[in-house]
């Protein structure tokens, strides 16, 4: 597990929104904060934050992922909690930060940087215990968790239960839901056809479920699974659980 | 690195097999290939399966895991020290020890000990290394005939093909498949599914080259330098009868396979067997620690070790890449990649395929060969994930993308900077521009949601995405702009 919990329940947390939410998926990026302010939460958005520099880290560009790394830094000075509604973001900055600046001076501050990183849904579990009331109509779906999520931040079970909580949904798991979808960034384009099997097989696997609306944690996944559906003409929809949670708990924000 | 290395030659590039990086212009047909898709998802989820059974308990699997790994980083730790006492150990066990920088010094040796010998006739126990330095191709062109004794690579070598993976060398292939080679092969063998009838026709066809042979060639699993031990495991018995039956053993394999003590080889043995086919032990475990003894009465009369670099003494000096060489080759990395289950071995078209071949052969036969491998990867982390010797395949795999883009200074990997572009470079620079500027990225970005949706879907990455998914839709407004509205704070 590499998250920790805070010594105490914090007053305030900065919101990372990513890249990715905020040109595509801005509505679950809000929903994310919603959640958090009504959780009583001071919820901090610093306007500087672009993007955890991911992209260019897996494409082996070191220097722009470290350049962009310190200017996400210098957005989130105090030492509040930041919470990312994605697990491949905040696997980013918690677990590869500190290896991008192995040995360097910086060293420190990234460490205690990283230190300060939750995925969301491990947040809103672990630390805000948080409870939600359905007020959704019944509906069957099923999850999507990212490799990032399970592996880099070991997010498991955490966004099941809380949809499980949910006393209107019927969550149920696909077969295969630790294998990847194919996004991977740039892989999608850089191997069309290879990402393109992975994700026909994963809009299958889903559908086996007889869920026809898949919930994620990360908006890449959700890209690709939704696109490939959409493309393949699937009756699928997908969306992003802090999307999801809010409006089931409350309306659309 | 060791005293053993002759300086100035190049590291065991082999040029029998020498392909550009085309993974991705291969891989379409392998994956519009039913057949191929079927036997290897079926395989691979049989594989899977198996190992998490064996694995259930996660507390003992960490716990192992760390033992596994402790061991093979010690001994690398210390590769050069322990490959000396290696040495002195086996030679004391009367075990003729040899040390071969490249492919072409591997085989040469390999040869020279069978014309010595006389010998013409080999059976051949499982070997990757043997695969990697093409020592099948060099005996035959010298007039050595070697049969594969391992039925998979048996049934490979029927077909002409190179193993699709490292510990099930045709399970690229389907049981009609199989029935049809032999048929054609076998003498007397008549088209038959049925799987006794199969191993009975390999067995009797193998028996009489067994008989037959002047010498045996194996691979190793582990070489203990403590004792001058080589541990070899497989389920068949041919790898005994490899060993013991011909009056001549070769043993060959990388200098890597050095652990420290005997004591480093039990959690090394639980790991690899469960990590590989699921088995909890192999059925047979060979412990070979020399010729025959005046008063035994079976055994070959002279064993040889042939220890091999083949690049790997580059690899050792990066200490990040050095993780690589903890490799036990039990082929649990591909069992669990996503993209290896769909485009099967061959695709790879280097001896080492799938996760643990990605971060290999761009490092044994340079960047600039296999420069291609280290992309061919969602980083999904599934092999990290499984790895028995917690060798970080993802970051490795990264990090030769680095190489491959950016070499270090001093250049870690032979071929370094063969995927780097001018185009790229531009791209990545104005990333870096538009992202490491908030109030460029607020204008990009709020440009990008009013107009965003107008770029058309054939510009080059959304061509390659559209062709089997939907085009993204920009948001009308971004979250930095919904978060103002929202009332959030902004510090
Ligand atoms: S890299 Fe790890 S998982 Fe892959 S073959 Fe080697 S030991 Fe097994």
């Amino acid at each position: 597990m590499t998250h920790s919990l805070p010594p105490h329940r914090p007053d305030t947390v900065y919101f990372f929104g990513t890249c990715l939410i905020d040109l595509f998926y801005p509505q679950a990026g809000l929903a994310g904060m919603e959640l958090l302010r009504r959780a009583g939460l001071r919820v901090v958005f610093p306007p500087a934050q672009t993007c955890c520099g991911q992209p260019a880290r897996n494409n082996g560009y070191m220097d722009e992922a470290r350049a962009i790394a310190l200017r996400q830094m210098e957005a989130f000075p105090q030492d509040w909690p930041i919470v990312v509604p994605s697990g491949s973001c905040a696997g980013m900055m918690r677990v590869h930060y500190p290896q991008l600046f192995a040995g360097r001076p910086e060293a420190p501050q990234v460490g205690a940087f990283a230190a300060r990183v939750y995925e969301l849904t491990w947040f809103l579990v672990h630390v805000l215990d948080l409870k939600l009331e359905d007020k959704g109509e019944p509906v069957t779906v099923t999850w999507h968790g990212s490799c990032s999520a399970q592996r880099e931040m070991g997010v498991v079970d955490e966004p099941k239960r809380l949809l499980r909580s949910l006393t209107n949904v019927t969550l149920v798991e696909n077969p295969r839901e630790t294998e990847c979808c194919g996004f991977g960034g740039t892989f999608s384009v850089k191997q069309p056809e290879v990402s393109a099997a992975m994700v026909s097989d994963k809009v299958a696997a889903l559908e086996s479920t007889g869920a026809r609306h898949v919930v994620s944690g990360d908006c890449g996944c959700l890209m690709n699974i939704t696109g490939a559906a959409a493309k393949a003409r699937r009756d699928l929809t997908g969306s992003h659980i802090a999307e999801f949670l809010w409006e089931r708990s409350h309306g659309r924000p | 690195m060791d005293a053993h290395n002759s300086a100035g030659q190049t590291h065991g590039i082999n040029s029998a097999h020498k392909p550009r990086g085309d993974f991705t212009a291969r891989a379409p047909a392998a994956l519009a290939n039913p057949t191929l898709r079927a036997n290897f998802r079926r395989a691979m989820d049989g594989l899977m399966t198996k190992r998490a059974a064996q694995f259930a308990d996660r507390d003992a699997w960490t716990a192992l895991r760390a033992r596994g790994a402790a061991a093979r980083a010690n001994a690398l730790a210390r590769l050069p020290e322990l490959l000396e006492r290696l040495e002195d150990r086996c030679t004391a066990n009367g075990i003729r020890v040899h040390w071969a920088e490249t492919a072409a010094e591997a085989n040469a040796i390999v040869l020279a000990i069978l014309r010595e010998a006389g010998a013409t006739r080999v059976i051949k126990g499982k070997s990757m290394v043997s695969e990697e330095i093409g020592l099948n191709h060099h005996l035959e062109a010298h007039g050595v005939t070697a049969v594969e004794s391992d039925l998979g690579e048996y049934i490979i070598q029927l077909a002409g093909e190179a193993p699709s993976h490292i510990v099930m060398p045709c399970i690229h292939k389907n049981k009609a498949e199989i029935a049809q080679l032999f048929a054609e092969n076998i003498p007397g063998q008549p088209y038959t599914e049925d799987v006794d009838s199969l191993t009975a026709a390999a067995r009797r066809a193998l028996r009489q080259r067994f008989a037959a042979a002047e010498a045996g060639i194996s691979g190793v699993n582990f070489a203990v330098a403590e004792t001058g031990t080589l541990v070899l495991i497989e389920n068949e018995g041919n790898g005994r009868l490899s060993t013991t039956l011909p009056p001549l053993h070769i043993a060959v394999t990388g200098i890597e396979k050095v652990v420290e003590r005997l004591d480093d080889v039990p959690p090394l043995l639980a790991l690899l067997p469960r990590s590989a086919t699921g088995q909890a032990i192999t059925t047979y475990v060979n412990m070979i620690s020399g010729p025959r003894k005046p008063d035994e009465k079976d055994g070959p009369r002279e064993v040889h070790l042939v220890l091999y670099d083949g690049g790997r003494s580059r690899v050792y000096d990066d200490a990040e890449l050095r993780d690589t060489l903890r490799c036990i080759r039990c082929g649990a990395c591909m069992n669990h990649c996503p993209v290896y289950a769909r485009v099967g071995g061959h695709t790879y078209r280097f001896v080492y395929p799938g996760p643990i071949g990605k971060i290999l052969s761009p490092q044994l036969e340079g960047l600039d060969c296999a420069g291609d491998q280290p992309f061919a990867s969602s980083l999904c982390g599934a092999c990290s994930e499984v790895c028995p010797v917690q060798i970080p395949l993802a970051d490795i795999l990264v990090r030769l993308r680095q190489e491959a883009v950016r070499p270090s200074a001093t250049p870690a990997v032979k071929g370094g900077g063969s995927q780097a572009g001018l185009a790229a470079d531009l791209g990545w620079a104005g990333w870096r521009l538009v992202y490491g500027h908030p109030a460029l990225y607020a204008l990009v970005s709020r440009l990008l949601a009013r107009l965003g949706n107008l770029i058309p879907a054939s510009v080059p990455m959304l061509r390659q995405w559209t062709r089997f998914r939907t085009k993204p839709r920009f948001a009308a407004r971004t979250l930095h702009e919904l978060a103002a509205r929202g009332g959030f704070d902004r510090e």
